[in-house]
């Protein structure tokens, strides 16, 4: 059974739509990635899930429950927790007071001081930093930041939109090492990416979008040897 | 760690409500023993007046982060709705005990009633939801108008005339008082609904418009709204001077409780992290459209109690002190005392007006003007040397928050590494 079913999703900004209906799954303990050029509307499709941006039609269910209209705050209760493109932290607030916003869903205190100490452990450097304002971080020391803060709600399912977005090499790999912790851990991830090569190292199974449809799909080591998906997103060869 | 504040605020509540009450009985004495005349003492009330009302645009402003100059507006309600309870009421009329009351209770169980009603459809539109709640406060108020304020007036004037007079005018006054504080909340959330959506630069610019027709209002009380009472431009004389200092020391220890404990609780952390950053705050799970209603709303009750203490110190209102003038009056004393300082709001509000309205007043014949010299160079002079206000980031221990302090946002961008 699905952990999140997206059926039939037709998403429009006004007049103009960005999904022309498509319809995925992510399972229960998977990693899934969303891979697509820019504009393709990958970041349109986790909007739509978190509750950001409203549907014009179709169905989201999440843990066999329809979430298409939930609020978003609703939905953030729910352990589905969105880490968006351009990280979104609180850069006047401290690291310590970003994740602590993160755990905002969450009433049982101590449970809260178990998950800051587990993201701490996860993220060495974010502990010496802890008094630090977000804003002043470095662009992956903010990515590791929105990714802990995600991590403090306690999530069941994580929506990340680029990731690696504007990060050197090294950290990049560093992101998605942790991506696949998290995962063992038992978080379930939907990755939407540009960086099709890395994004389809590490997932199960892989969707590719164009211009707000999937035009392929399958598991994650056949859709790296698929030769459209090579020519357009792999760089060639 | 995680227990430790607990016991800790108990014992900064106990302190800070002690030197409270030992300020409370040390001008009380001053008071009778008229060490304190009754121009100073007007000071102190009008000071503490001015103080509430800043406290509720720190609330929305400085915790919030919704600009807002609209605070005079709500004041403004708060006066006139009060001073009209107490008018009618010594003029023979209970009606405005029993409407006010009887229809800002109907409307808080229509509005409890819509708003689950709503609920059950999918992202209603702010207008739609503004139609409703529109409805629901015409309805209540025509209910009392039409149906409750003759029984219940009658019925209000048998229970309170068989109580000794003292006892039974303070109930009035505290009806008066808090119809005032709830009149100024119903309209803040029906302004709010639709308004708030804009963002705070809209926002401010909507309040301001708000102020203004309030003002308009008031001028034509006798006019276009059925209100003789209120005299419309020539001012409304005749309300009871029923204003004291246990009125006054009270009204402000109970506001600064309740906004300590909701910046404390964790609908205090919703209003800060969407001053901080609305989208950032979506994504933890804050309902910032609630946050935002809820600081709006509180911040102008108290408005509305201010404006209700302020009417009772004057016994007279005119539409010319509710100018949008005026109405930079409380934005100035909370930049100056700190956004997001109520320590530092306590602190201006009193010497705002004991500088303003007391010390300045009594500059040597000639040169009078002087005032209007010397307070904006007062003013340039603390920006320029206290530009995160008065206070800083200094808060009393009992109102010390373990919540995010506001800071200068550090506009460092963090150096992007191409890939
Ligand atoms: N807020 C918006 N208003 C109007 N059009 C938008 C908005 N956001 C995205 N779009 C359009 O929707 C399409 C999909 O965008 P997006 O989901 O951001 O793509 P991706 O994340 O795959 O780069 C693009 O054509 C984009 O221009
Ligand atoms: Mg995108």
């Amino acid at each position: 059974m699905a952990l999140l079913e997206i059926k039939n999703l037709i998403v429009a900004y006004g007049a103009i739509r960005a999904l022309h209906g498509i319809s995925f799954h992510v399972n229960e303990g998977e990693i899934v990635t969303l891979i697509g050029a820019n504009g393709a509307g990958k970041s349109t499709t986790l909007r739509t899930i978190s509750g950001l941006q409203s549907a014009e039609s179709g169905q989201i269910s999440y843990n066999n429950q329809d979430i298409t209209r939930a609020e978003a705050s609703a939905i953030v209760q729910r352990g589905l927790i969105h880490v968006p493109e351009g990280r979104r932290i609180f850069a006047p607030l401290t690291v310590r007071e970003n994740l602590e916003m993160g755990a905002f869903t969450r009433k049982n205190k101590q449970e809260v001081a178990d998950s800051m100490e587990h993201v701490f452990h996860l993220f060495p450097r974010l502990k010496e930093r802890m008094e630090q304002t977000g804003g002043t971080l470095s662009g992956g020391e903010q990515q590791m930041l929105a990714v802990a803060r995600a991590l403090m709600a306690k999530p069941r399912l994580l929506l990340m939109d680029e990731p690696s977005m504007g990060l050197a090499p090294i950290l990049v790999e560093e992101i998605f090492d942790i991506i696949q912790e998290i995962n063992k851990q038992g978080v379930t991830i939907l990755l939407v990416e540009q960086n099709a090569h890395m994004a389809l190292s590490v997932a199960n199974r892989g969707y590719v979008i164009e211009i707000g449809a999937i035009e392929l799909e399958g598991e994650a080591h056949d859709l790296a040897e698929n030769p459209r998906v090579r020519t357009a997103y792999l760089g060639g060869g | 760690m995680q227990n430790e504040p607990k016991v800790f605020f108990k014992k900064e509540s106990a302190r800070f409500i002690g030197i409270g009450l030992v300020i409370f009985l040390i001008v009380q004495f001053l008071i009778n023993t008229n060490l304190l005349n009754s121009f100073w003492s007007g000071i102190i009330f009008w000071g503490a007046a001015i103080t509430i009302l800043a406290l509720g645009l720190n609330l929305i402003y400085g915790f919030n982060g919704q600009f807002s100059l609209g605070q005079y507006g709500f004041y403004a309600i708060g006066a006139y709705t009060a001073a009209d309870i107490t008018y009618r009421w010594t003029h023979g009329d209970p009606s405005g005990v029993a409407v006010v009351l009887s229809g800002a209770l109907l409307t808080l169980v229509c509005y409890v009633g819509i708003a689950a009603f709503l609920r059950r459809f999918y992202r209603v539109t702010v207008m739609t939801q503004f139609t409703f709640y529109l409805l629901g406060t015409v309805f209540s108020f025509a209910i009392a108008v039409l149906v409750l304020a003759q029984p219940l007036g009658r019925l209000a004037q048998t229970i309170l005339s068989a109580l000794p007079g003292g006892l039974s005018q303070q109930i009035v006054f505290f009806i008066a008082l808090l119809g005032g504080a709830a009149l100024a909340g119903i309209v803040s959330y029906l302004f709010g609904i639709p308004v708030l959506e804009l963002g705070s630069d809209y926002f401010g610019i909507s309040t301001l418009g708000f102020t203004i027709i309030v003002k308009v209002l008031l001028d034509n009380t006798d006019t276009i709204l059925p209100f003789p009472e209120m005299k419309g431009a020539r001012g409304m004389i005749g309300i009871p001077q029923w204003t004291t200092w246990p009125w006054v020391f009270f009204s402000l220890l109970l506001v600064v409780m309740v906004m300590r404990n909701i910046l404390h609780s964790s609908i205090g952390r919703a209003i800060v992290s969407v001053r901080e950053d609305e989208r950032a705050a979506e994504l933890v799970g804050i309902n910032v459209a609630n946050a935002k209603l809820l600081a709006f709303v509180v911040g102008s009750i108290f408005a509305g109690l201010a404006g209700g203490i302020r009417a009772h110190d004057l016994a007279f209102l005119h539409p010319q002190s509710f100018n949008f003038i005026q109405s930079f009056n409380p934005l100035i004393i909370v930049v100056f005392g700190g956004l997001g300082s109520m320590t530092g709001t306590l602190f201006t509000g009193f010497v705002w007006i004991i500088l303003l309205e007391g010390i300045l007043r009594d500059l040597p014949t000639g040169y009078e003007t002087w005032r209007f010299v010397i307070y904006p160079l007062v003013l340039l002079v603390m920006m320029l040397l206290r530009p995160e206000g008065l206070m800083g980031r200094y808060e009393l221990p009992y109102l010390r928050r373990v919540l995010p302090a506001r800071r200068k946002t550090e506009e460092t961008e963090p150096e992007e590494v191409p890939a």
